[in-house]
């Protein structure tokens, strides 16, 4: 069970330190953005060595690359790979081709290192126009592909406009990436919220991507970490209504009957379907099937 | 390795050690300073001495500067330090 993905600076030792204790599903070490291009050596150490030797708690590993035009990637790759981490995230994937050259490096570390190939997953961020228009094709690229993630803040500065915190600007971006995830079979993640003191405004966005079908949210602060995972969460209603639904159908069956109907509405393939995934993702959370 | 330039890796923040690293005069000489040195001195000189022996450094002067640093940051500064001191300009 995947809802949040918490940035942690790669060069911070406090933060990478603590990263398992912060309530995240998944941890992204991240040797990008929140990285200086003269301490991409020191950061991919630190990473390195609290990979080796500290337990992160059951998290999802993930490390945050740096894009395939830069001079660094290659050496995050040979870094890392090593370690095993569950995910390499890609940043400023713009197609199939991106995720072709990365692959065969990572194969290529895998091998060296005795690891199975295609063990290690692709998360690929997209956070431009390009990487927006195709998602799907991106999605689709390789075995390795676990979710597609959207970044909108370069996003919004390549669509040459303003990122505010309504996300008019990226309905589209949203819309179309958790389609083209769906349609390829997996999971879509989406774009953090900035603002770290407005928890409020935190909730309504991710209720919002909650309700378009995404999986779970990135955050950069650990603050954010249980009001994303709590929307991500079935309800303890949405449990109920799924158990509702499997005992209906149990009873329909028992009684040899052919349609089945629950609080005075049919049940229907789709609603079987959606109960079958609250029930899924209740059992991955934990204890909230014991109550 | 062999230590060719004066290097740095770290900083001066809580929970990380700043280690500046010479080049020395055929022995290895650590200095170091802690705020939490009366419970953890000996470990931490132990870290360095480590990471030191597995890069093969046998000459160089340390100085290390420990905000209370946990032993894999302690090896990561240090292994970045060696590198960076034992690189050659191109």
């Amino acid at each position: 069970m995947r809802r949040t993905m918490l940035f942690l600076p790669g060069n911070n030792p406090n933060m990478v330190m603590n990263g398992g204790v912060l309530g995240a599903d998944s941890i992204i070490f991240d040797l990008e953005d929140a990285v200086a291009p003269d301490q991409k050596d020191a950061a991919r150490e630190l990473v390195r060595c609290a990979l080796e030797m500290l337990d992160f708690g059951g998290c999802e590993i993930i490390v945050r690359i740096n894009a395939l035009d830069t001079p660094y990637w290659k050496e995050d790759l040979e870094a890392m790979i090593p370690l095993k981490p569950d995910v390499i995230m890609p940043t400023k994937v713009s197609g199939a081709a991106y995720i072709h050259e990365l692959e065969a490096k990572m194969a290529e570390e895998e091998e060296k290192n005795g690891i199975e190939i295609g063990r290690t997953r692709i998360i690929p961020l997209l956070e431009t126009t390009l990487g927006i228009e195709n998602a799907f094709e991106i999605a689709r690229s390789t075995k390795r592909m676990a979710a597609l993630y959207l970044g909108a803040e370069d996003l919004t500065a390549d669509l040459r406009c303003r990122r505010t915190k309504e996300g008019n600007e990226i309905a589209y971006a949203r819309g179309r990436l958790v389609c083209a995830a769906r349609a390829a079979g997996i999971d879509a993640y989406d774009t953090p919220f900035t603002d770290v003191e407005d928890l409020a405004g935190l909730k309504k966005d991710a209720e919002l991507a909650r309700g378009l079908g995404y999986t779970g949210k990135a955050v950069i602060s650990p603050r954010h970490v249980d009001i994303v995972n709590a929307v991500f969460s079935p309800s303890k209603e949405d449990v109920a209504y799924a158990r509702d639904v499997f005992a209906a159908m149990e009873e329909a069956k028992e009684q040899g009957k052919g349609a089945v109907s629950l609080r005075g509405k049919m049940i229907d393939a789709p609603i079987v379907e959606r109960a079958r995934q609250v029930l899924e993702a209740a059992a991955q959370i934990g204890g909230m099937l014991d109550e | 390795m062999k230590i060719v330039k004066p290097a740095a890796a770290g900083t001066l923040e809580s929970s990380d050690i700043l280690i500046t690293l010479k080049p020395g005069d055929g022995t290895l000489d650590i200095q170091l300073t802690s705020s939490v040195d009366v419970y953890y001195h000996d470990t931490i000189m132990q870290v360095l001495k480590d990471a030191l022996e597995e890069m093969e450094v046998t000459s160089a002067q340390v100085q290390a500067v420990d905000r209370g640093a946990l032993d894999c940051t302690v090896r990561a500064r240090m292994i970045t330090a060696i590198k960076r001191g034992s690189e050659v300009e191109s």
